[in-house]
């Protein structure tokens, strides 16, 4: 099959950038989306032409490294999945493929689809852990669990941290990433000493960093490829609120 | 060079609190003032960073990704074991010990997987305590399954994401001290070279791979936890930026290679689907617990597998291993399924797949509750090929996985570098000539956590004390070095890309240093292997510049040093006249086509030492393996 693709390409250190054309002929449906554009840096390497810049590791949806805008949607046509699993067979022949950077104010284009995603990292240095050291943890069943919670501990703990929530926002919040480590460390019993310390710190440092408040739109939920509940923001506010008010 | 593996002393279940109690202590006061390197945030660089940090130790801790969260070990499906014997089914330590030694085919050190069975249970507590979500019965407690290689049920897993969980978990330990300033992060900076000098490790030359500034940094120790070199094959199921060249930037320093050629094979992967392949996925080896593996019986049978009657079938696990079935150790059912492709009867596009049925499981116990067991297994797979597993039957096809060869290091974790230490997949690990399934997490959790936080107090006690004007000039020279090294492949100017001689080189190492290995493949292997490596730096083309942003280069780097270790895989191979574990040499099999191992010249760990820079020659030293606790004995599976 045939794609045309409409890359944005910017370079290091520049404000902007632009789209590029390029055709890509002879393409299997069976590729995945980045072995094309792997495809398209080998083309380009030989016609000695810088390639295009992206992050990926895993390829296969858990590192949360890849991080591209296709054709206006973070990670590709398809829910619950990052664009690592995104297929050709999902375009059609001869389609229009437009590939974006993920786009908000606390992301900073680094080079053509390259972001800094750093500000993640400082919201979790903030508050997203249980202060436990290294060999003073009790023996493993002395804290039960009850299994819904632990069940819902996890769905929030599946995060990958990719930051599709932020660039499918209209207001670049990260409400969802925010709440999602919440969720996962104040459902449990070891998370309940640090509870409110620990949602005072985190919404401070997402604010901190820049991104938007949160309209309740429900885009968040929908682009996260691990499909993350929007209830999860609704427990981030009223654990926050709770915190703020007995905090002084 | 003389080298000892350093074993403590004593019955084996004391050793390692005697050995503990006899390491040194560092003051409080006087840990702030050590810094400490560690490169790699996957479980096992987090689980240092963390706990190095917590004890009070001043850290920096390098990673290739953009955040340390994203570091390979995050993809590990299937669990970590343990031996708390929480479902009663008789498991203890010993047991867990025992299971270890032996699925590694006795070639690994007692005293050491000993170890590992008694940290295991701490680690679950410890990471239980951090919050991470296992898996958990209605009662509240937590859920064992079991895995491959064990009658018991040990494996503690959080849904098919145990790796990430664990490794979020040693990331937020990682964060919380980044936040109390204690250790000083470096992601997007990959290690170039170790900087030695009189011969202790005093620290590393990294470039920052957004500016490709070359960057000094001296410490009292280095740890290394840089993972696996799965990826020397090209295809593997490793993450893409799964390398070896730290580890092989380490051993041209001194640091010795031990058993390079222990690949893991993993039988259930989605098969490759055509050149532009850039790698393979892993599918859990549990669907083996229902689903049949056959080939057409008639070589060259291009009929879509639902027109190929019964009769034409061959079920060849069933038919070779009657009692075990489809359900035969990884490396069987590896080996066995290169075999009928080898003999022309693979199926799908590329000839080199075998079925994976699941037609008379459906049957049996409907499509419903087949979906409640593998349901998120079946959707990855059409996900990825398109087809539906409950329709069709499965592709799959053996892939590269997981490298038991590393480092070597000895009880300490301690390389013959003095100061350098190696955790996690980037030693030669305890697991022999196999790992079993749930052991690597395991270990790389105890290797960072509850290990080298000690065993470093040694060398920052007892090292010897080296002028600061010194490591300075060997810092210095470093540099220069790398620095150099960039140019040079920058200068090559060719006309190929770095990912057609990857390409060139995994066939070949899949080929002749796979899952089958001969006395002639070898030989031929390694002359081929330096050709490539020649031609590598003819004609390869590696565009822009060394100071900005450029994962050309970056692979390119890689890549050069994958060729000189290829080399060494192949001569471990060549050298080790025997079958052991995940070691298959024609030579040295039954008329069955069973291993022979032969204990009586081969019950030893191969370290290799680098004798020259251009990564071509090398001595080859002998660690013996005593089995004590563990009788020597054959696996059998017929
Ligand atoms: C698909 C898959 C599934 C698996 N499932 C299981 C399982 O269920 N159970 C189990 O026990 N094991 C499993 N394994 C094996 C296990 O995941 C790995 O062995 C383990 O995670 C390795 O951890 P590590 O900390 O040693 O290294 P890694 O996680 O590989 O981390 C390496 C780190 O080093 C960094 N690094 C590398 N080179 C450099 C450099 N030059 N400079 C700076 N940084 C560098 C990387 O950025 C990264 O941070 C699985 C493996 C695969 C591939
Ligand atoms: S590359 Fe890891 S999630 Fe896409």
């Amino acid at each position: 099959m045939v794609l045309k693709l409409k890359i944005w390409r910017q370079e290091q250190g520049q404000k902007d950038g632009r789209f590029e054309s390029y055709v890509l002929e002879e393409l299997s449906s069976d590729m995945s989306f980045l072995e094309m554009l792997d495809q398209l840096n080998e083309n380009l390497v030989k016609k000695k032409k810088v390639p295009v810049a992206f992050d990926h590791d895993c390829r296969e949806g858990i590192c949360g490294s890849c991080s591209l805008v296709i054709n206006g949607n973070p990670h590709g046509p398809h829910t619950g999945s990052a664009v690592c699993q995104l297929h050709l067979r999902s375009f059609k022949d001869r389609e229009e493929v437009w590939v974006e950077p993920f786009r908000a104010k606390a992301f900073p284009v680094i080079q053509d689809l390259i972001v800094d995603r750093s500000s993640l990292d400082r919201i979790i240095q903030s508050g997203g852990y249980i202060s436990v050291n290294t060999g003073s943890a009790p023996e493993a069943h002395s804290i039960p669990v009850e299994k819904g919670k632990a069940e819902e501990a996890f769905s929030n703990a599946a995060c990958i941290g990719c930051g599709a929530c932020v660039a499918v926002c209209k207001n670049a919040s990260a409400s969802l990433f925010v709440s999602a480590k919440l969720s996962h460390l104040n459902l449990l019993p070891q998370g309940q000493a640090e509870k409110k310390s620990r949602a005072l710190r985190m919404v401070g440092q997402m604010e901190k960093e820049g991104f938007g408040a949160c309209t309740n739109t429900g885009a968040c939920s929908r682009a996260c490829p691990k499909e993350i509940s929007l209830r999860s923001i609704a427990r981030m506010n009223r654990e926050y609120l709770k915190a703020y008010l007995s905090s002084d | 060079m003389k080298f000892s593996a350093g074993i403590p002393s004593g019955p084996l279940e004391e050793k390692w609190d005697r050995h503990r109690f006899e390491l040194p202590l560092v003051n409080p006061a006087n840990k702030r003032k050590h810094q400490v390197i560690v490169v790699g945030t996957g479980l096992a660089g987090a689980s240092a960073s963390s706990s190095l940090a917590e004890l009070g130790y001043q850290v920096k801790t390098f990673c290739i990704q953009d955040s340390p969260r994203r570091a390979h070990s995050i993809a590990a499906q299937g669990g970590i074991n343990a031996a708390k014997n929480y479902p009663g089914d008789g498991d203890s330590i010993k047991r867990l010990f025992y299971d270890t030694v032996k699925g590694g085919d006795f070639r690994s050190r007692e005293a050491n997987i000993y170890r590992l069975a008694q940290i295991s249970n701490h680690i679950i507590d410890h990471c239980v305590a951090q919050g991470v979500p296992f898996a958990r019965e209605y009662g509240g407690l937590l859920a064992n399954r079991s895995f491959g290689g064990a009658q018991v049920s040990r494996t503690f897993y959080a849904r098919g994401q145990t790796g990430q969980q664990l490794l979020l978990g040693a990331y937020s330990a990682l964060m919380r001290q980044v936040d109390r300033g204690r250790v000083s992060l470096y992601p997007r900076h990959e290690m170039m070279d170790l900087v030695v000098c009189e011969g202790q490790a005093v620290g590393i030359v990294t470039r920052n791979l957004l500016t490709g500034e070359v960057e000094g940094h001296l410490a009292q120790a280095v740890i290394l936890a840089t993972g696996g070199y799965g990826n020397i094959f090209y295809l593997s199921t490793n993450a893409m930026h799964s390398n070896a060249s730290a580890a092989w930037r380490c051993h041209k320093r001194g640091a010795f290679f031990a058993n390079p050629c222990f690949t893991q094979i993993h039988p259930t992967c989605i098969p490759r689907s055509g050149n532009y392949q850039s790698k393979l996925t892993l599918l859990s080896e549990s669907l083996r617990n229902d689903g049949r593996v056959w080939v057409p019986k008639n070589a060259g049978d291009k009929r879509a597998p639902e027109s190929i009657p019964e009769g034409e079938r061959d079920y060849y696990l069933e038919r070779i291993y009657p009692s075990f079935g489809n359900l035969v150790p990884r490396d069987l059912a590896s080996r066995q399924a290169k075999f009928q492709v080898d003999a022309g009867l693979g199926v799908g596009p590329t000839g080199e797949a075998v079925y994976l049925d699941f037609k008379d499981a459906i049957k049996r116990l409907g499509k419903g509750s087949l979906s409640e067991k593998y349901g998120n297994l079946f959707q990855m797979y059409e996900k990825i090929t398109g087809e539906n597993p409950y329709e069709k039957p499965m592709r799959i096809y053996p892939a590269v996985h997981y490298t038991m060869g590393g480092l070597w290091v000895d009880y300490n974790l301690e390389s013959a570098v003095k100061g350098l230490f190696v955790l996690g997949e980037a030693n030669f690990s305890d697991h022999g000539a196999n790992r079993l399934g749930a052991s690597a997490l395991m270990q790389g959790l105890a290797d960072g956590y509850f290990i080298v936080p000690y065993t470093v107090a040694k060398h920052l006690v007892g090292g010897a004390a080296i002028a600061e004007s010194k490591k300075e000039r060997a810092l210095k020279e470093t540099c220069k070095e790398v620095e150099d090294r960039l140019k040079k492949v920058i200068q090559v100017g060719g006309s190929k890309t770095v990912d057609f001689f990857h390409r060139e080189l995994g066939g070949l190492l899949w080929n002749q240093v796979g899952m089958l290995r001969s006395e002639k493949g070898l030989i031929g292997a390694i002359d081929q292997i330096q050709g490539i490596r020649e031609n590598f730096w003819n004609e390869v083309y590696v565009p822009g510049e060394a100071g900005n942003k450029n994962a050309e280069l970056e692979k390119a780097l890689r890549m050069a040093d994958f060729l000189e270790l290829a080399e060494l895989m192949a001569k471990d191979a060549l050298a080790r006249k025997e079958s052991c574990g995940s070691h298959f040499r024609e030579e040295y099999q039954t008329p069955d086509q069973e291993a022979i191992r032969d204990d009586e010249n081969f019950c030893h760990v191969s370290v290799w030492e680098s004798k020259d820079s251009q990564g071509k020659d090398w001595i080859l030293h002998k660690e013996p393996l005593e089995f004590k606790e563990v009788s020597l004995s054959v696996r059998s599976y017929k």
